[in-house]
C-alpha cells in the first residue's frame, strides 16, 4: 500500500503544476500586473511611478512566462511564474499582495470553515440515512412515493433561496437564531444553527434520493433474503445487515470530501458573515490579490488529491477484497 | 426521526440560554453597555496612515489618529478648526531669496510658503507595546526572540504596554514616511509638487532601502530608520512646533491637515512593527495602528468585526457650544462643553449581503443604516412634492431619516482625444451638447438611485465653494430656467444642435450614415442591463446608436489609460471642500493618456488651463469667485462631461442615537454621538420577542405524519407471511 500511496503522490506533482499552470494563465488573462498594481494603490492620485515601484517591490515588474533578456535556466526562473510559484510546493504561501502572511491567514480562517463544515456533514449524514432508510423500508407506499418526490422538489431548489428563505423565517419572523454572525467558543453555538439547518435542509433532496437507492440496492441481495428468512424482524435486517454493507460506498462518498471541508463554503459563508476560507477566497477574487486565489487554488487541488487518495485506503478498509498494489 | 425535533428544541433552548432574544447577535453582558453597533461590507485593505486613501479605512483610522485640523462638527460651510494643533497654523510667504513677503501679495511672487505649526502640550498615545520599558529603560519588545513570540497573536497577547507624550518631530517622521520605498503612499506624487525636497527625500530613501534589503525575508526585519534621513521642507522647531516649507502658494494644504496622511506617527512604533516575527503574525502597522486619537482599535478582525475603544489618555476635547442657527432647535447643542467622547465602545461587524445587515437594523441590532435599493421603499416613501418622507412602520419605530448631498459627481465623460466625440471644435461641441440635452439625468435619478441625486449643473457639488445656486447656477447650454427651477431643454433644441454639427437626424452629412458612437463600461451581466438600455434609450432620442462596449474592470481601466475609450461613467470624491479639488479633474496637464492623471476626459482647453493656473491657489473672495464662474461657464460651454448628478446619501438612525448632523468632509465623527443604551435594550427586547409555537406546531405535524408509518410498520411485523 505504501508503494501505492508514494506513486500517487508522485502523480500529483505534475497535477499541481498543471493546476498552477492554469491558475495563472486565467488570472493574468484578465488582471494585468498594472491592474494588480492599481487595485492596490488605489485610483486616486496613483502616478505610473509608483506602479512601476509597486511592482518591482512585489515582483511583478518580471516577465509573465518566459524572460527574453535572460539566458539558459534564468529564461524560465526570473519569471513572474515561476517567483510565485516554486514555494508553493513547499507549502510557503508567502506574502499576499497585500502584504498579509497567508499561511496565518488560513491557520485562522480554516476554524470557522469547519465550525459549519464538520456539524453540516455530521448532521446531513446522519439526517440523509435516517430518511432513506425509512424510504427504504416502506418502498412501494405512499410515504416512499411522497419522499421520493419531496426529494425532487428539494434538489430543485436553489440554494440561496434556502439561505435567504431560512434568515427571513427563523430569524425576522421568528426571532429563534441570529440572522448572522460568528463567534469563537460556545457564545458562536447559536450563530451556527441557521447555516447548519439549512445545509441540512438543502442537502435532504440529493443525499436522500441517493442512500435510498444505495438501500434499495442492497435490500434485494441474497443475503437480506437469507437474514429474513431465518426469521429477522425488517428492522434487525435493515440495521445490522443493509446498514452495514451499503456503508461502503457511503463512506467512500464522504471521505472524498472530507479534505475540502477545509475550504469553506462561498454562499453560506458570505450570507452568515462567517470568517471562513470561502469567504477569504471570494475577497480575495474581488481584491484580484493572485498570491491568495493562487494559494487557494493549490492547497484546494491538494487537499482533492489527498481526499482521492484516503478514498482508495478506505475501500481497503471497508472491502476486504480490495487490495492497493 | 422523533429524537431529531427534540435536538432540534434543544438546540434553540441552548441557543437561549441566559439571554431575553434568541437571535441577538451580541453577548448578554453588553446589553446595556454604551457601545455603538455598525457594519461594514468591505474589509479595509489599509490602516496604515501614510497608505490608506479610502473611505472604508477613514471610517476606522480617522477616529484614531490625530492630524493637526479638522472640520467643526455643526458649522456650514466646512470650517477647519484645531485638532492636535493648539491653535491655527500660522502661514508666511517668501521669495525665491528667502524673504518674507506680505501676506496680501499676489500667488506668482510666492516662491515658497511656510506654515508653522504648534501642537497641544500633553497629548498622550493609546497604550502600546511599543512604549514599554523595561527597567534601564530599554524597549520592552523591540527586538523579540522566538520564545516570546511563541504566544503573540495579537497585540492583545503583549502583557506590558505604556505611552508617551505626542510630540512636534512625530509629525516630522509620519510626512517623511509618505517618501518610504516600501509604503507607496498613494499622495507621493502629489505632494511631491508641494513639499519642498520630498522629491529628493524619496530617492535617498529608496537607495538605502534597497541597499540594505536584498530578499522579501530582510524586509520584514529591516527598520529605515527615517530620523536619519533630513527633509529640507519640514523641520522640528522645538518639542511642540514644527514647519512645512511648500512650493509656492498651496492653501489646500490646510485641508490635507486634516487627513490621517499628516497625523502623528511615533518612531517606536515603526521599529516595533519591523520585526519579521510579529509580520509573520501579521502583526504590522498596516493592521494595528497607534494613535493619539479619541478611540483605539482594540479588535482587529476585518474578516469578523473591528472593536474600537476609548483611548483612556485621550486629550480634553468638549463638544461644540455653537453651530449652525437651526441646530439648537434640532436639539444638537445639549451637549455643548461635555467632555468627549460620549461612545465607550463601538464594533463594526462584517456584513456582506443586504438581506442580514437590513434586517438586523429593524430588530435594532445596528443603531444606523444606509438605505439599499431594495429596502428603499420599504423605508422612504415620496411626498407629492418631491421630498423623501419615512414611511409609516419606520416612523412608528421611531426611526428618523436623514439626508445629504455628497461632496461627489457622477459624471458621464467623453474622451476628448476622440476624432468623433472630442476635440474643441465647434462640431464637436455642439454634439456633445445635443447629447447633453437628450440624456434625462432627472429620469435617471428617479428610475435607479430612487431619488437620491441632484442633477448637477457643472462640476460643483452644491455648497462647495465657487458653487452658484438658482438661476445663476443653471448650465444654461441644457437648462431653462422656468417658474423658478430648472427645466430641461426640450429636445428640439438637441436636434437644431444636431443639425449644426452636421448629423440631421444623427445622419453623419459626410457619409450619408447613421451616427454610431461607443459608451465603455464596466457594466456587465443582468443586473446592468437596465442601465445600459437605459442609455441606448437616451441616444435614440436624437437617432444615435449606442453601441455598448461592456469589458471588465481591469479592460475598461486600460482602455481609459490608453486613450481608446470614447464614452464612458466616473466618478470623483472630494478630498476638501474646494472648488481646485474638482476643476483639476478638467486641467489639461492632469489628462489620463499619457500622462497618468485624474483627467479623465483629457480635456484640454488653454483658457481654462490658464485661469485654473490662477485660481487653485487664490485665497477665497470675489477674484476667486469670478474665475471659478468664468471655468465653469467654458467647461458648460465645451461639455467635455455630461455633468451627470451629485449623490444623495440617505441614512437611517434608531431614536435611542442622537446628536446626528450630516457631516461629509468630516471622518472623526463618531466622538460627538451619543447614546441611549437602555432605551435601546428595552426596544430590542419588545422587538425580538422569540415566537416558539412553530416549534411545537412542527413537532405535532412531524408526529401526525409518523404515525400511520409506525401503524403500519406494525402490520407488517405481525402480518403472516401467506394469505389464507
Amino acid at each position: 500500500m505504501l508503494a501505492y500511496i508514494i506513486r500517487r503522490l508522485l502523480y500529483a506533482i505534475p497535477i499541481l503544476i498543471g493546476v498552477n499552470l492554469i491558475t495563472f494563465a486565467l488570472f493574468f488573462v484578465v488582471n494585468t500586473p498594472d491592474n494588480i498594481a492599481r487595485l492596490q494603490l488605489g485610483v486616486k492620485n496613483v502616478t505610473p511611478e509608483a506602479i512601476q515601484k509597486w511592482k518591482a517591490n512585489h515582483g511583478y515588474d518580471k516577465p509573465l512566462l518566459y524572460n527574453k533578456n535572460k539566458s539558459g535556466g534564468e529564461a524560465l526562473t526570473e519569471t513572474i511564474f515561476y517567483t510565485k510559484s516554486v514555494r508553493l510546493f513547499v507549502f510557503d504561501f508567502g506574502l499576499s499582495d497585500e502584504g498579509r502572511d497567508i499561511s496565518h491567514d488560513i491557520s485562522q480562517r480554516m476554524w470557522p470553515s469547519l465550525a459549519i463544515a464538520i456539524p453540516s456533514l455530521m448532521v446531513g449524514l446522519l439526517v440523509n440515512i435516517s430518511l432513506s432508510m425509512l424510504l427504504a423500508f416502506f418502498r412501494g407506499t405512499y410515504i416512499d412515493v411522497s419522499g421520493v418526490i419531496t426529494g425532487v422538489v428539494l434538489i430543485s431548489i436553489s440554494a440561496l433561496f434556502y439561505i435567504i428563505g431560512g434568515q427571513y423565517i427563523m430569524s425576522k419572523l421568528w426571532h429563534l437564531v441570529p440572522i448572522s454572525g460568528y463567534s469563537e467558543g460556545i457564545a458562536g453555538f447559536k450563530f451556527l444553527i441557521l447555516p447548519v439547518i439549512i445545509a441540512v435542509v438543502g442537502g435532504i433532496g440529493s443525499g436522500t434520493r441517493w442512500y435510498r437507492t444505495i438501500f434499495l440496492e442492497e435490500i434485494n441481495k441474497d443475503y437480506v433474503r437469507t437474514a429474513r428468512a431465518k426469521g429477522l424482524s425488517e428492522l434487525k435486517v435493515l440495521f445490522r445487515h443493509i446498514l452495514k454493507n451499503a456503508m461502503i460506498p457511503i463512506l467512500t462518498g464522504v471521505v472524498v470530501i472530507i479534505p475540502l471541508l477545509f475550504m469553506g463554503s462561498l454562499l453560506t459563508e458570505s450570507f452568515f458573515g462567517i470568517p471562513g476560507l470561502g469567504s477569504y477566497t471570494i475577497d480575495a477574487i474581488h481584491a484580484q490579490d493572485f498570491a491568495i486565489v493562487r494559494a487557494m487554488v493549490f492547497l484546494g487541488s491538494v487537499l482533492y488529491i489527498i481526499g482521492l487518495i484516503l478514498t482508495d485506503i478506505s475501500y481497503t478498509l471497508v472491502d476486504p477484497r480490495i487490495r492497493l498494489a | 426521526m422523533v429524537w431529531r425535533s427534540l435536538f432540534l428544541i434543544s438546540l434553540f433552548s441552548l441557543a437561549s440560554c441566559g439571554d431575553g432574544n434568541w437571535n441577538n447577535p451580541y453577548p448578554k453582558a453588553d446589553q446595556i453597555a454604551n457601545t455603538f453597533y455598525a457594519s461594514f461590507d468591505k474589509r479595509p485593505k489599509h490602516l496604515d496612515p501614510a497608505q490608506s486613501y479610502s473611505s472604508n479605512e477613514y471610517e476606522f483610522i480617522a477616529n484614531i489618529y490625530m492630524p493637526p485640523l479638522q472640520y467643526h462638527y455643526l458649522k456650514r460651510p466646512y470650517t477647519l478648526i484645531p485638532f492636535s494643533a493648539a491653535q491655527m497654523p500660522t502661514v508666511r510667504y517668501l521669495d525665491n531669496a528667502g524673504k518674507v513677503l506680505a501676506s496680501g501679495v499676489d500667488a506668482e511672487q510666492i516662491a515658497f510658503s511656510e506654515y508653522t505649526i504648534t501642537i497641544r502640550k500633553g497629548i498622550q498615545y493609546q497604550p502600546h507595546p511599543a512604549f514599554a520599558k523595561n527597567k534601564i529603560g530599554k524597549p520592552l519588545y523591540h527586538d523579540l526572540t522566538s520564545e516570546q513570540l511563541e504566544d503573540i497573536y495579537t497585540l492583545a497577547d503583549f502583557p506590558e504596554t505604556a505611552s508617551r507624550e505626542m510630540t512636534a518631530e512625530d509629525y516630522v517622521y509620519q510626512i517623511k514616511r509618505l517618501a518610504h520605498p516600501k509604503l507607496h503612499s498613494p499622495i507621493l506624487g502629489i505632494m511631491s509638487d508641494y513639499i519642498v525636497g520630498l522629491p529628493e527625500l524619496a530617492k535617498t530613501l529608496a537607495a538605502a532601502y534597497k541597499k540594505e534589503v536584498k530578499t522579501v525575508e530582510l524586509e520584514n526585519d529591516f527598520y529605515l530608520d527615517l530620523r536619519q534621513f533630513k527633509l529640507e521642507g519640514v523641520k522640528t522647531v522645538d518639542r511642540y512646533t514644527y514647519t512645512i516649507k511648500i512650493n509656492g502658494k498651496y492653501p489646500q494644504l490646510a485641508y490635507w491637515m486634516t487627513l490621517p496622511f499628516f497625523a502623528p506617527m511615533p518612531f517606536e512604533a515603526e521599529q516595533f512593527y519591523a520585526q519579521a516575527g510579529l509580520v509573520d503574525k501579521n502583526i504590522t502597522l498596516d493592521w494595528y495602528p497607534v494613535g493619539t486619537g479619541p478611540y483605539m482599535l482594540s479588535v482587529n478582525n476585518p474578516n469578523l468585526k473591528m472593536v474600537m475603544e476609548r483611548n483612556p489618555n485621550y486629550m480634553d476635547e468638549y463638544y461644540p457650544s455653537e453651530g449652525d442657527p437651526e441646530d439648537a432647535e434640532n436639539g444638537l447643542l445639549v451637549d455643548a462643553g461635555k467632555p468627549l467622547p460620549f461612545i465607550d465602545k463601538i464594533v463594526f461587524s462584517l456584513e456582506r449581503e443586504g438581506i442580514p445587515y437590513w434586517n438586523k437594523f429593524l430588530q435594532g441590532y445596528y443603531d444606523s443604516s444606509g438605505i439599499s435599493s431594495d429596502s428603499f421603499d420599504q423605508a422612504v416613501s415620496i411626498t407629492t412634492q418631491g421630498e423623501p418622507t419615512l414611511t409609516d412602520a419606520m416612523s412608528e419605530k421611531g426611526i428618523s431619516l436623514l439626508t445629504a448631498i455628497k461632496a461627489s459627481t457622477y459624471y458621464t465623460g467623453f474622451n476628448m482625444l476622440d476624432p468623433v466625440i472630442g476635440g474643441l471644435s465647434e462640431r464637436a461641441r455642439k454634439l456633445r451638447r445635443a447629447i447633453a440635452i437628450a440624456v434625462d439625468y432627472e429620469e435617471y435619478i428617479s428610475i435607479f438611485l430612487n431619488g437620491r441625486g441632484l442633477e448637477a449643473q457643472g462640476p460643483l457639488p452644491p455648497g462647495m465653494y465657487g458653487s452658484r445656486e438658482g438661476e445663476a447656477g443653471i448650465n444654461p447650454y441644457v437648462y431653462n430656467w422656468v417658474n423658478g427651477r430648472a427645466k430641461r431643454k426640450p429636445l428640439a433644441v438637441a436636434q437644431q444642435l444636431l443639425v449644426e454639427a452636421g448629423y440631421p437626424n444623427g445622419i453623419d452629412k459626410k457619409t450619408g450614415e447613421k451616427l454610431i458612437l461607443n459608451l465603455d463600461t464596466a457594466a456587465t451581466g443582468p443586473d446592468a442591463k437596465a442601465q445600459l438600455d437605459w442609455w441606448r434609450k437616451q441616444y435614440a432620442k436624437l437617432n444615435i446608436e449606442l453601441n455598448i462596449r461592456s469589458t471588465d474592470y481591469n479592460r475598461f481601466q486600460d482602455k481609459m489609460h490608453n486613450g481608446s475609450a470614447q464614452i464612458f461613467e466616473w466618478g470623483w470624491n472630494a478630498d476638501y471642500p474646494d472648488p481646485e479639488n474638482f476643476m483639476f479633474l478638467l486641467y489639461g496637464p492632469n489628462g489620463k493618456v499619457g500622462k497618468g492623471g485624474v483627467n479623465s476626459s483629457n480635456y484640454d482647453n488653454p483658457e481654462f488651463n490658464k485661469l485654473f493656473e490662477k485660481m487653485k491657489n487664490m485665497d477665497n473672495g470675489e477674484r476667486r469667485l469670478a474665475l471659478i464662474d468664468k471655468m465653469v461657464n467654458i467647461a458648460q460651454q465645451d461639455s467635455p462631461w455630461l455633468w451627470g448628478l451629485h449623490p444623495k446619501a440617505f441614512s437611517l438612525h434608531h431614536n435611542w442615537y442622537t446628536n446626528i448632523k450630516s457631516n461629509v468632509m468630516a471622518n472623526n465623527t463618531l466622538k460627538y454621538k451619543r447614546l441611549k443604551p437602555i432605551q435601546r435594550a428595552e426596544k430590542r427586547t419588545a422587538w425580538n420577542k422569540p415566537v416558539t409555537w412553530p416549534l411545537y406546531f412542527m413537532f405535532g405535524v412531524f408526529v401526525l405524519l409518523l404515525l400511520p408509518g409506525v401503524m403500519s410498520y406494525r402490520r407488517k411485523e405481525h402480518s403472516k407471511g401467506y394469505s389464507q
